[in-house]
């Protein structure tokens, strides 16, 4: 499981593999909008953190599709199926290089974005807990959804139908913290409920991305 | 003598066969019967004037958008444990209507909104859940529509029902979170007529009920298309492999 997860970050690091492809993506997303909204700074304010949310979103779609695919079409998830390790934790491996390569630079580079927005630095720092919470969540939902379009040709698009509804509820909760923190509520329930369902897709969805491949290769 | 019999096609396609023109008789009685008597001989509500009418298609609508997802859901787990074909394909040719219900649910909604709340569209909790199952629903056939290997996407979907149970829930409760309401709460229920006059109880239930009816024909006259196409795929397939023998 290790070496797999090296394998796949190497794999991922390297030229053609896109890193860098879904942060650019992030970067172009923040600075599109203030063109689109205008630049008075108490309007980016109030959208920045949402718009810095569904950012993450879209560039965690955007690097999806390769997480099996790639594999899938050169004969090395077969193998990979078949070798001594459970289905899970090839899932497991896959997910975690998956966030490590592209969630992980989104949180960092968000506050910096932040900047844009005239988001303030203590707010800035809610921001990035909330995404360092939540970005995990959505590297394993997108493996799931991987792994249903696996059997489909070109099945990019499919997989944005798909996943899209399954980040609602990450969404709403990471965006809620920020939106909490910058009003001045309380924000230990949004952070509860955020890490609750992190924690719980990391628990679950393992089993059912590998019953998927597991059928898949059949 | 079990339930488990229908589950062998020729069966269910008898069976379903001889029940069909019934549950259509009774759909169409109880939805003239509920429609009429709740469009035309029922009294103005005294605050919300007529457009309380549109409540005999607004509500069955709801009513039926979620018990379709609840009966694909229901369906992809049979399918799962026990894997027959035909609980697969009434999973199936259950989501275009229940699809169809989510959208005459929130298009109803969006046109008694307008007078009651001054707009047709409000991020309500309800009215928001109704849009997430609209996506649900839309996510869930285009799986179907992309995988060419039918017991594959079987299997699929059924994971994705599964799964999507459990994220629509969940994003009902996060939504909830996220915003309070306009939307009334339940004042329907089936047993007791605690808040709601007779006059308007009784074609409301009527209509429910020929809703549920409506909905019933509609999967089974879409499985049994399904079921018949699957005999045509399998008889062209013999066909084929005839000839080439000939």
């Amino acid at each position: 499981m290790k070496a797999l997860f090296w394998r796949d970050m190497r794999l991922a690091l390297r030229s053609g593999g896109g890193f860098g492809l879904g942060l650019a993506f992030y970067f172009m997303l923040a600075l599109l909008f203030p063109f689109a909204v205008g630049s008075d700074p108490e309007v980016l304010r109030r959208v920045g953190p949402g718009v810095l949310w569904v950012g993450a979103l879209l560039s965690t779609l955007l690097t999806l599709d390769r997480l099996f695919a790639l594999d899938n079409e050169d004969g090395a998830l077969d193998m990979l199926l078949t070798a001594p390790i459970p289905t899970e934790g090839l899932v497991l491996a896959k997910a975690s290089a998956h966030w490590v390569t592209n969630g992980l630079p989104l949180c960092l580079l968000g506050p910096t974005l932040g900047l844009f927005f005239q988001i303030p630095l203590a707010l800035s720092g809610w921001l990035l807990a909330a995404l360092l919470i939540g970005t995990p969540a959505l590297s394993m939902i997108g493996a799931f959804g991987a792994s249903l379009t696996l059997s489909v040709k070109r099945g990019g698009l499919l997989l944005m139908l798909l996943v899209l509804p399954l980040y609602l509820p990450t969404l709403i909760f990471g965006a809620e913290v920020v939106r909490r923190a910058s009003e001045g509520a309380a924000i230990g329930p949004a952070l509860a409920l955020l890490s609750g369902v992190s924690l719980a897709v990391w628990a679950v969805m393992p089993f059912v991305t590998a019953s998927v491949l597991r059928a898949s290769a059949k | 003598m079990s339930l488990w019999e229908y589950a062998n096609p020729q069966k269910f396609m008898r069976l379903s066969g001889i029940l069909l023109p019934w549950v259509w008789t009774g759909a169409m009685a109880a939805l003239s019967l509920g429609l009429i008597w709740g469009f035309f001989f029922t009294p103005d509500d005294f605050r919300m004037g007529s457009t309380v009418k549109i409540i005999y298609v607004h509500v069955p609508a709801a009513l039926m958008a979620i018990n379709a997802w609840l009966m694909m859901l229901l369906a992809s787990l049979i399918w799962l444990v026990r894997r027959h074909h035909v609980s697969a394909l009434a999973a199936k040719a259950a989501a275009p209507i229940g699809l169809a219900m989510t959208v005459i649910a929130l298009a109803t909604g969006a046109i008694w909104g307008k007078p009651m709340w001054g707009a047709y569209w409000a991020w309500d909790p309800r009215l928001t859940s109704f849009l997430i199952l609209f996506v649900f629903y839309l996510g869930y056939i285009a799986l179907w529509q992309a995988i060419d290997d039918k017991d594959l996407a079987a299997d699929l979907t059924s994971i994705l029902c599964l799964v999507g149970s459990v994220f629509a829930l969940l994003s009902r409760y996060a939504v909830q979170f996220w915003s309070q309401g306009l939307h009334q709460g339940a004042t329907f229920s089936v047993d007791a007529e605690e808040n709601i006059a007779d006059v308007f109880w009784l074609p409301a239930v009527i209509s429910m009920a020929g809703f549920v009816l409506l909905f019933v024909a509609l999967v089974l006259v879409n499985t049994r298309s399904e079921v018949q196409l699957r005999r045509l795929v399998a008889l062209k397939r013999w066909d084929r492999i005839a000839e080439e023998a000939a």
